[in-house]
């Protein structure tokens, strides 16, 4: 590496109540250096970057940037220094225009006439097609992604940090980016790449750094490290894949016919003539990047959004037009993706939640009187089998971590003896061991005869734990296919390929 | 009943000063919600703004420092409502009405003494032989100063979301506030202060009853107009312009059930004083389909967590 | 640098020391409010709060306390339903209006027979006049998503013009000598909603309060509905997937305060008002906003808030007539306590923390 690193940083603590999210991180990232930043949810990732991209100030610890001090106090002075950031989540205007958002992440932005037409001059020379009149409400997840990316690159950064870029691409979309990102780096733009997933920090990456609980584990060369290896850094332990017993599925238990739906919020997804069916013991996995109609689909077989009769065969019955308690009562369960306001209510007690989908099944309603003492004895055997970490069921639920609170929805459908389970991003989010315990139980649940949809935007662990696969891509579904034996070229295809986008010339 | 005695162009001229309160409150709440606050204050900021105005010109003997003083009282209201939803994060529709509920008494409180009195009244602009013409002259050139700042007003509000960086900066706030915080935008200081121009405005429209529209004052006097010029922001789907027609459209609706009233007409008085309230639950229900025209963080408490 | 953290969890002290809290800070700034319109704020205070309980004629001012209390309990009991679940019917001055004149009209009609099934019919005409008044806004915005909010409120200056319509027309007392308002139905006995005891202030209001708050009670810690109310306003989306029908809570919620406000205006026209007149409503549905949110939404809560209100009513007519205390003044003093708690209710959720400040 070069004498005088772009960025150095050495000894930086930071601590929230309760926990330490960095804990004495030391880092340096020469210039052009596309560099990993490797760790669980929960490892200070996030913290990290927040520091150098001025969003929250270490208790201690110093930065260094091409050999002086760099203390951001806040965004702004951290994208004068030349840091642009290319976030995960919540940093698009969806009403305003691609133009409009751009000029709010930059400094001096200019007129937008003359603002436009820089966005169109950089988005051609670095491969990334984009009207900047387009409203962003109505792009899909990787042109977000290029609004973003361009919206740095027009400041000229000489630190472009990423964090999570790949998990709203398709395969192809995300070789197109990494054409993009090899592009910059050459040009002398150094990377500080976030992920966790192996492969492809393995195949873009220069060097990795490896956060654990805060503290910095371990660097390697992504190249000559094996992706296990990195994960056994990465979780601290070896790992075990979830295990099944092979199973010859039964007979069909949910047949979805010719199923659509208007999507109920103004930049969502609509339905378009989804056609499955599930058999008993089967697990049928679904992938697609987001916002292709997973939220709708779940609302959908959930009964949040009933259908129009006919759409959704139970055991032969018409369950189209019912409601999620009458759905419930039949055995038809589901868990929504968001935790916290939609499969769990943030301020009520584990008890409250326990009951918010357990009423029916559990018996703890009679006659429109509640059985309080039933729901807590319920909400106790949620946390007892499943493992949910917390002082006690009288807590609420944003009280509780992530992983555990996702133990719990989780938990509350499996113990309910479903005929059907969906479940829609079931490990976003989560620790690696709740990973793997919770893509254990909806192995065994399928074990014992029921139907398991799986929504998720990792493909690996549908790979890991799906019978079929299939992918939905604008509101469509593809044709379910063993997953067994599927290359990674014909899921990104059933995916749709790069979504129609143009193809980088780089 | 006799029609006859409705003349036309005294009853436009009518409506251009009805229909300005509503302008100043409206306009100023829209800003608001474009920042993505709902204030329910509207009627409390406006009836501060009524009684401050008043006393003012009353003592001063200046209706412009009258004005002026509303603007301020109306801020300074409104700066407990910012502080209570910004600062101490509470609920937004419970501190808008506690606003409301605290402004009528507060201001029946500091009116006690101005009852009865008669305001200094506010000349109308010298717009020269432009008077003079038949019509055209009495309908739109014989109003006060203030009367054409509403209209300046409006204009400056629609340039001023629309083409400048700061009317950017204040609808992205109100469109994400997660995501404006996270490019580093105050949005706390940003939404204070358009609460703060919010309530000045309220303040103006409030004065513009209690000085020339009335002119006297009396206890509660701003009879829901602050909750209409809430109607009125939604009837806009949160634009300048519509917005004005809108108010056009309620002041004439005003002004012509006062000329009905005079004129004798058969329907009871009662009934012709409660058709602004319905015509305005009739617009809401007609153009309530447009919801998606409101900024997405509208009424939610913003908290930096991170 | 002071900077806010939020709790993991609720704090319960907090939420119950709030109110107090609240009505602590209202007597040093009603106190100092009252210096500076000349008058001794502590024995202005005292007034307000000792005297009708304590003082001298508290033989008689107790009753009123009763009388004054039902009205707002049973709106804000009402109100809470919805306002815990996010639907926020603000109108119940009107609903109250509303209920006092179908209730009225229905007593009026028999006018002069005597009957025990006039008031009964009575109490069922008032319930439904409120409740037909709050079914305004929450099928409009069932139907059409009309903000309830405004139109509840815009149906109370409605109200308003009919109450003043029908006391100079329709209802007007035929041998009132021309004046306005009703015939007095504290002197048409089948229509009389009198004291249960005498000099007790106990009437059918009161009693119909206290059974709203146990309906209340149960409802909320024991019944599904009370559960889907709670969930919807914490978590709408949990809400609905938990199996809640929004569009039949609005019309619940609506429904239950409308009918509740209109039993309040029936009692209030039937017993202490005893007739139908221009300003025979006082504010009952706008200060019953404060109580709601005074007593937590908690029906036991509300209970005491509207003992308190009902206090500062009285000790604010008393203050009034011996220290000229304008009455405006209660109205400003109501006013503080409603922003005293929405100001301190910060705590329940959020603590402080002194030290590094955070760049927000």
């Amino acid at each position: 590496m070069t004498d005088t690193p772009l960025l150095a940083l050495s000894g930086l603590t930071k601590a929230y109540p309760g926990v330490v999210a960095n804990d004495d991180v030391s880092l340096r990232i020469a210039p052009g250096e596309v560099h990993a930043l490797l760790g669980e949810n929960g490892a200070g990732k996030s913290t990290l970057v927040k520091m150098i991209y001025g969003l929250v100030k270490p208790d201690s610890g110093k930065m260094e940037m091409n050999g002086t001090t760099f203390a951001p106090q806040e965004p702004r002075d951290a994208r004068a220094a030349g840091v642009g950031m290319v976030f995960q989540h919540f940093s698009l205007f969806d009403a305003l225009s691609v133009a409009e958002n751009i000029a709010l992440g930059m400094e001096n932005a200019p007129k937008l006439r003359r603002l436009s037409h820089q966005i169109r001059e950089v988005s051609e020379a670095y491969g990334l097609p984009l009207s900047p009149d387009r409203i962003v409400g109505d792009l899909s997840a990787g042109e977000r992604q290029r609004v973003e990316i361009i919206r740095c690159l027009l400041q000229d950064p000489k630190l472009l940090i990423m964090d999570e870029p790949t998990s709203v691409l398709t395969p192809q979309e995300v070789e197109i980016l990494f054409k993009t990102l090899r592009k910059l780096s050459a040009e002398g733009t150094a990377i500080l790449y976030i992920s966790h997933k192996l492969e492809e920090i393995r195949s873009l990456c220069d060097s990795a750094t490896i956060l654990r609980l805060g503290r910095v584990v371990g660097h390697c060369t992504p190249a000559h490290t094996t992706a296990r290896e990195m994960a056994e850094m990465m979780v601290g332990s070896t790992l075990k894949t979830p295990t099944r017993a092979g199973k010859t599925p039964g007979k069909v238990v949910l047949d979805i016919n010719r199923l659509s739906a208007k999507s109920p919020s103004a930049f969502g997804m609509p339905l378009r003539e989804i056609t499955v069916q599930v058999r008993a013991g089967e697990v049928l996995g679904i992938g697609g990047v987001a916002g292709n109609g997973q939220d709708e689909l779940l609302a959908a077989l959930s009964g949040e959004a009933p259908c129009a009769s006919g759409m959704i065969a139970f055991d032969g019955q018409d369950v189209g037009p019912l409601g999620p308690t009458a759905r419930r009562k039949l055995g038809i369960l589901t868990a929504p993706e968001e935790r916290l306001g939609h499969a769990a209510a943030p301020d009520m007690t584990l008890v409250e939640n326990a009951m918010l989908t357990g009423a029916a099944r559990e018996k703890l309603e009679r006659r429109g009187m509640l059985d309080w003492p039933a729901a807590k004895r319920f909400a106790e055997k949620i946390i007892e089998k499943f493992d949910v970490r917390t002082p006690g069921s009288a807590n609420v639920a944003r009280s509780l971590s992530g992983g555990n609170l996702q133990k719990f929805v989780i938990g509350r459908e499996v113990l309910q003896r479903p005929r059907v389970l969906v479940v829609n991003q079931p490990t976003w989010g989560v620790d690696a061991s709740a990973a793997a315990a919770i893509r254990q139980a909806l192995l065994d649940l399928a074990e014992n005869d029921a139907a398991v949809i799986v929504i998720s935007q990792d493909l690996d662990e549908l790979m890991e734990i799906s019978d079929l696969f299939a992918a939905l891509n604008e509101g469509r579904l593809s044709e379910p296919r063993p997953a067994q034996g599927l290359t990674v070229e014909e899921i990104g295809l059933m995916m749709g390929g790069a979504h129609g986008m143009e193809v980088a010339h780089v | 009943m006799d029609l006859s005695v409705i003349n036309p162009v005294l009853f436009v001229a009518g409506f251009l000063v009805a229909a300005t309160p509503l302008i100043f409150a409206a306009l100023g709440e829209l800003v608001v919600e474009r920042s993505g606050v709902l204030n329910l204050g509207v009627e409390g900021m406006m009836i501060i703004g009524a009684i401050c105005g008043f006393a003012t010109a009353v003592e001063t003997g200046s209706p412009i420092l009258g004005f002026f003083a509303a603007a301020v009282g109306g801020a300074v209201l409104s700066l407990l409502f910012a502080f209570l939803t910004q600062i101490t994060l509470a609920n937004q529709v419970a501190s808008g009405l506690a606003l409301t509920l605290f402004g009528l008494g507060f201001s029946a409180l500091l009116g006690q003494r101005y009852v009865g009195v008669k305001p200094p009244r506010l000349a109308e602009v010298n717009f020269g032989p432009l008077h003079d013409i038949p019509v055209l002259g009495p309908v739109l050139f014989s109003h006060d100063i203030i009367l054409y700042l509403g209209l300046v007003l409006v204009a400056a509000v629609w340039a001023g979301l629309k083409f400048t960086r700061a009317g950017l900066v204040l609808r992205a706030v109100g469109e994400n506030h997660d995501a404006a915080h996270a490019l580093g935008y105050k949005v706390v200081r940003i939404r204070t202060l358009a609460i703060m121009f919010g309530g000045a405005c309220a303040g103006l429209g409030g004065a513009y009853i209690s000085l020339i529209r009335v002119p006297q004052w009396t206890e509660g006097m701003t009879a829901g107009v602050g909750w209409i010029a809430l109607a009125l922001v939604v009837f806009a789907s949160w634009k300048p312009w519509r917005l004005l027609l809108g108010a056009y459209l309620f002041g004439g609706i005003t002004q012509l059930q006062l000329n009905l009233q005079g004129a004798g007409v058969a329907i009871p008085v009662e009934y012709l004083a409660m058709s602004p309230y319905v015509i305005t639950i009739l617009v809401l229900v007609v153009l309530s389909a447009d919801k998606n025209a409101a900024p997405a963080s509208l009424g939610r408490t913003f908290h930096a967590s991170s | 640098m002071v900077r806010l953290e939020k709790r993991p969890q609720p704090s319960r002290a907090f939420s119950w020391a709030t109110p107090i809290l609240a009505v602590i800070a209202t007597m040093i700034f009603g106190g100092l409010l009252f210096a500076a319109l000349g008058k001794d704020p502590v024995a202005s205070i005292q007034t307000i709060f000792w005297e009708p309980l304590f003082g001298d004629f508290a033989f008689y001012y107790r009753p009123q306390l009763l009388i004054k209390g039902a009205p707002l309990v049973l709106i804000a009991i009402g109100l809470s339903l919805g306002f815990k679940a996010g639907i926020w019917n603000i109108g119940a001055e009107g609903q109250y209006i509303m209920g006092a004149i179908f209730g009225a009209a229905a007593g009026l009609a028999f006018y002069p027979t005597q009957s025990v099934f006039i008031f009964p019919l009575m109490v069922v005409a008032g319930a439904f006049g409120g409740w037909i008044w709050a079914m305004i806004p929450a099928v409009l915005k069932v139907r059409f998503g009309t903000n309830e909010i405004l139109v509840s409120l815009m149906l109370v200056y409605v109200a308003e013009q009919f109450l003043a319509s029908m006391s100079l027309g329709l209802l007007k007392n035929p041998e009132g000598f021309g004046f306005p308002g009703s015939r007095n139905l504290q002197q048409y006995a089948s229509a009389h909603n009198g004291e249960l005891i005498a000099g007790s202030g106990m009437h059918w209001g009161v009693a119909a309060a206290l059974i709203a708050v146990i309906f209340a009670y149960v409802l909320l810690t024991r019944h599904r509905l009370g559960f889907a109310i709670r969930v919807t306003g914490q978590a709408p989306k949990a809400a609905r997937f938990s199996g809640v029908n929004p569009t039949r809570l609005v019309l619940f919620c609506m429904g239950v305060s409308g009918l509740l406000a209109g039993l309040a205006g029936l009692f209030e026209v039937a017993g202490p008002a005893g007739q139908i007149t221009i300003d025979f409503n006082v504010g009952y549905g706008f200060t019953a906003i404060i109580v709601a949110f005074l007593g937590r939404l908690h029906p036991i809560g509300i209970l005491l808030a509207g003992g308190l209100l009902a206090l500062t009513y009285i000790g604010g007519d008393i203050a009034q007539s011996q220290l000229g205390l304008p009455a405006a003044a209660i109205q400003v003093f109501q006013g503080m306590l409603l922003f005293f708690l929405l100001a301190f209710d910060l705590f329940t959720q959020f603590r402080l923390r002194f030290g590094q400040a955070e760049v927000i």
